[in-house]
């Protein structure tokens, strides 16, 4: 048995990693990573590593599948059976199908899905390795990724968790704090629309501490789009600024 | 085969909710009228069947005995499953659980697992070997909306109805005796769903319903008030300061039923 | 009447542009009385018009559009070619042979077969229907020699530059033909590979410094300085 530690945040409200209860982990994405897909990203939230390609908009196979008047968004979200503690079986576990789930219909309101008829889109996001807030951090790589695709979006889609340890709030809980903490919510946001695109909650909290993690999240999902607004302009500014540097 | 609603119907009734009305005559926060039948799957150890509206939902409880999982070795285990037969609607297709029914039933296991509505630890038997292994096995038998709600009101209901069979231990050997006891149980989780018309919140959709709506969201409440769950679905979104309403709506929809069910 | 950004800035997909009386143009859209970018680019506007010139953006088929594809399949009465574009191409039989098509009689995979290139027209196209291309004009029609490359299709128009000025200087200086696929997939023939070698180099290097300005006389000068070297080495 792994000796569970007595407090996850203490009285000076620092927690076990140092952080204070409104501290995000350091967060660093890349764009334009796979030469291969459409548009890529590539995120470290935290000790969590994940890559996200994407393809499309292309045709639809399985044919059945494409939609006459609008796109179809796919997404598989998969856990490398190295990412985690217990080796995990390549074979989709349940909860990567909900997962796969829940991150498509977070994605799905920032596109334009009427523009290209008859067409899909493939998120493919592989969680290189996992600790605690995968879906949120997977979430932010993606919508990079199909902004990188050049795939017309209403806005990117940013995704933060809070929750609550020893009773008290937190922002951002990480592998541990979700397993013992006493309740976790991950959130999606739009930031210029102000609309949750995805929430989930497990755990007990009261109406009211729920209200101030909801809070909390949003405002950690605000922080978490500069960081994703940076990685584009990093991208696609190389040229200008090589420019300015020859004359 | 999909059943679309033609553009007249979602006109209809996006105007309908718009004067604060449904097609069936019921208010925006009405549920529709409902009744959970007990115990009628005699080879169960518990079951309950609710319809709700048209919605028809079968729940069945079987107890077995196993092994705890290594890092709970005190607590009995619980597993829900659903599954979405075909007869219970033209959309449904037979084969392996699809990405609908593994949320389902996750969604229904989040509600009764952090609600800690089955006592876990009173399902030991023997710490580390031997265990309750509690299965809920949710069976739609009629969708006519808000699977969600029907589905964790009639999982409550078979659990409460269920029994475990009273044992002894004699010479380290788990001996089933006569008689049963009822399942342990802590809490009476109430899930409430709510979908979201032109940015009204409404409760219980129905199938016509789901069918316009542009997202939804789902909330488990336990005994005391608190939330112990939240799944929003569908590809809208909402802005936080509707999340918040409907968390308030879902804590007064979850008093009613609560009086309404005497849990 | 508030605009929120300054003359070519660099905006990401859902920046809110401007508020009130102004048109969303390319790659925006309008929500209420605001406009915001839907894709990453440079933003700009023009009389009340914003638009984001996007840095990112796959070839969408317009009727009219000289394209370069590849043959993907040989089917019953035609081919599907892949234009690079989120839907497949058709280029009917009837269209290639000038003559009625006798199924019987007449082999597609002759004419046409999977791999091979082609530049053609997209005919028709619209939201319902797959691109039809012809190539029943001149210029068009199955390529046999020279080299392939790809562009982002947003580049495109810089690389034929103003009244074609750019696209001029490097056929003149390299002696190639150059058919720009409005796709962003380019053919370059020349006399020999260091020529069109030397053709691709300019393309991708106007590709990469596409925004910047004084392009078209370096690319000239280096066009020069590289064909000279290349005389040297020769003697």
């Amino acid at each position: 048995m792994n000796d569970k530690p007595e407090k996850l945040i203490d009285k000076k409200g620092v927690r076990l990693d140092g952080r204070k209860a409104d501290e995000l982990r350091p967060v660093k994405v890349q764009v334009g990573v796979l030469p291969n897909a459409d548009g890529s990203a590539y995120i470290e939230h935290g000790k969590n590593k994940i890559l996200v390609g994407v393809f499309g908009p292309r045709e639809v196979h399985p044919k059945h599948l494409s939609m006459s008047d609008r796109m179809v968004i796919k997404c598989r979200y998969h856990m490398a059976p190295f990412s985690v503690q217990e080796r995990k079986s390549p074979a989709p576990s349940r909860r990567e199908v909900e997962l796969s789930k829940v991150i498509r219909e977070s994605l799905e309101p920032s596109v334009f899905v009427d523009l290209y008829p008859r067409t899909g889109i493939d998120v493919f996001i592989e969680v290189l390795q996992a600790d605690g807030g995968t879906r949120c951090a997977a979430i932010t790589a993606a919508s990079l990724a199909i902004a990188d695709a050049g795939i017309p979006l209403r806005d990117l889609v940013v995704a933060c968790a809070a929750g609550k340890i020893d009773d008290t709030v937190v922002l951002d809980l990480y592998d541990a704090e979700d397993k013992l903490g006493m309740a976790d919510v991950p959130v999606a946001y739009m930031p210029n629309l102000n609309a949750v695109t995805l929430l989930q909650m497990d755990g007990v909290l009261a109406p009211e501490e729920f209200e101030t993690a909801l809070n909390m999240a949003v405002e950690g999902c605000k922080k978490i789009y500069l960081v994703q607004k940076e990685a584009l302009r990093t991208k696609y500014m190389t040229t200008v600024v090589k420019e300015e540097a020859e004359e | 085969m999909s059943t679309v609603l033609t553009r007249v119907k979602q006109k209809q009734i996006a105007q309908l909710i718009d004067a604060g009305k449904r097609l069936d005559g019921r208010g925006l926060t009405d549920h529709r009228e409902f009744t959970i039948e007990e115990g009628l799957i005699e080879r169960a150890e518990g079951s309950a069947r609710i319809r709700l509206g048209k919605t028809d939902v079968l729940v069945g409880v079987k107890i077995e005995t196993g092994e705890p999982f290594p890092d709970t070795p005190n607590d009995g285990v619980l597993t829900v499953n659903a599954e979405l037969v075909p007869l219970a609607s033209p959309n449904f297709e037979p084969g392996p659980p699809d990405e609908n029914s593994i949320e389902l039933a996750r969604i229904v296991d989040r509600g009764i697992r952090e609600s800690k509505a089955v006592d876990t630890e009173k399902l030991c038997i023997e710490p580390g070997k031997k265990v309750f292994v509690v299965f809920v096995d949710v069976y739609i038998l009629n969708h006519d909306g808000n699977l969600i709600d029907a589905a964790a009101l009639a999982a409550v209901s078979a659990l409460i109805n269920a029994k475990m069979p009273n044992y002894e231990i004699e010479d380290g050997e788990v001996k089933i005796k006569t008689g049963y006891s009822p399942l342990p149980l802590k809490s009476h989780p109430i899930t409430v769903t709510m979908a979201k018309i032109n940015d009204k919140l409404i409760v219980d959709p129905w199938i016509e319903e789901e069918q316009v709506m542009d997202a939804r969201i789902s909330i488990a409440i336990n005994d005391e008030g608190n939330i112990c769950a939240i799944q929003k679905g569908g590809a809208g979104f909402f802005s936080p300061q509707k999340i918040l309403e409907a968390s308030k709506l879902a804590q007064e929809k979850a008093v009613e039923l609560r009086k309404k069910l005497g849990w | 009447m508030p605009t929120f950004f300054e003359k070519k800035q660099l905006v990401t997909p859902g920046e809110l542009l401007a508020e009130g009386d102004y048109q969303p143009g390319e790659n925006t859209y309008m929500e209420e009385n605001r406009i915001y970018a839907q894709r990453i680019g440079l933003v700009d506007a023009e009389n009340k018009r914003v638009n984001v010139v996007a840095l990112r953006a796959f070839y969408v088929p317009k009727v009219g559009d000289i394209v370069i594809g590849t043959v993907i399949e040989v089917g019953f009465n035609g081919w599907t070619v892949d234009i690079k574009a989120p839907y497949t191409a058709m280029l009917r039989a009837s269209d290639v042979l000038s003559r009625p098509f006798k199924p019987q009689n007449d082999e597609l995979s002759q004419v046409l077969n999977a791999g091979d290139l082609i530049v053609a027209k997209i005919a028709s196209y619209d939201r319902a229907h797959d691109p039809q291309l012809t190539v029943g004009e001149p210029g068009l029609g199955k390529i046999t020699r020279g080299q392939i490359m790809r562009v982002t299709p947003t580049k495109v128009p810089r690389v034929i530059g103003r009244k074609g000025s750019m696209i001029s200087n490097i056929k003149q200086e390299t002696g190639c033909q150059i058919i720009l696929g409005v796709n962003g997939v380019i053919l370059v023939t020349g006399k020999n590979t260091a020529d069109e070698e030397l053709a691709m180099m300019a393309i991708r290097k106007i590709e990469e410094e596409s925004h910047t300005s004084g392009l078209t006389d370096r690319i000239t000068q280096l066009l020069k300085e590289e064909k000279s070297k290349m005389e040297e080495n020769k003697t």
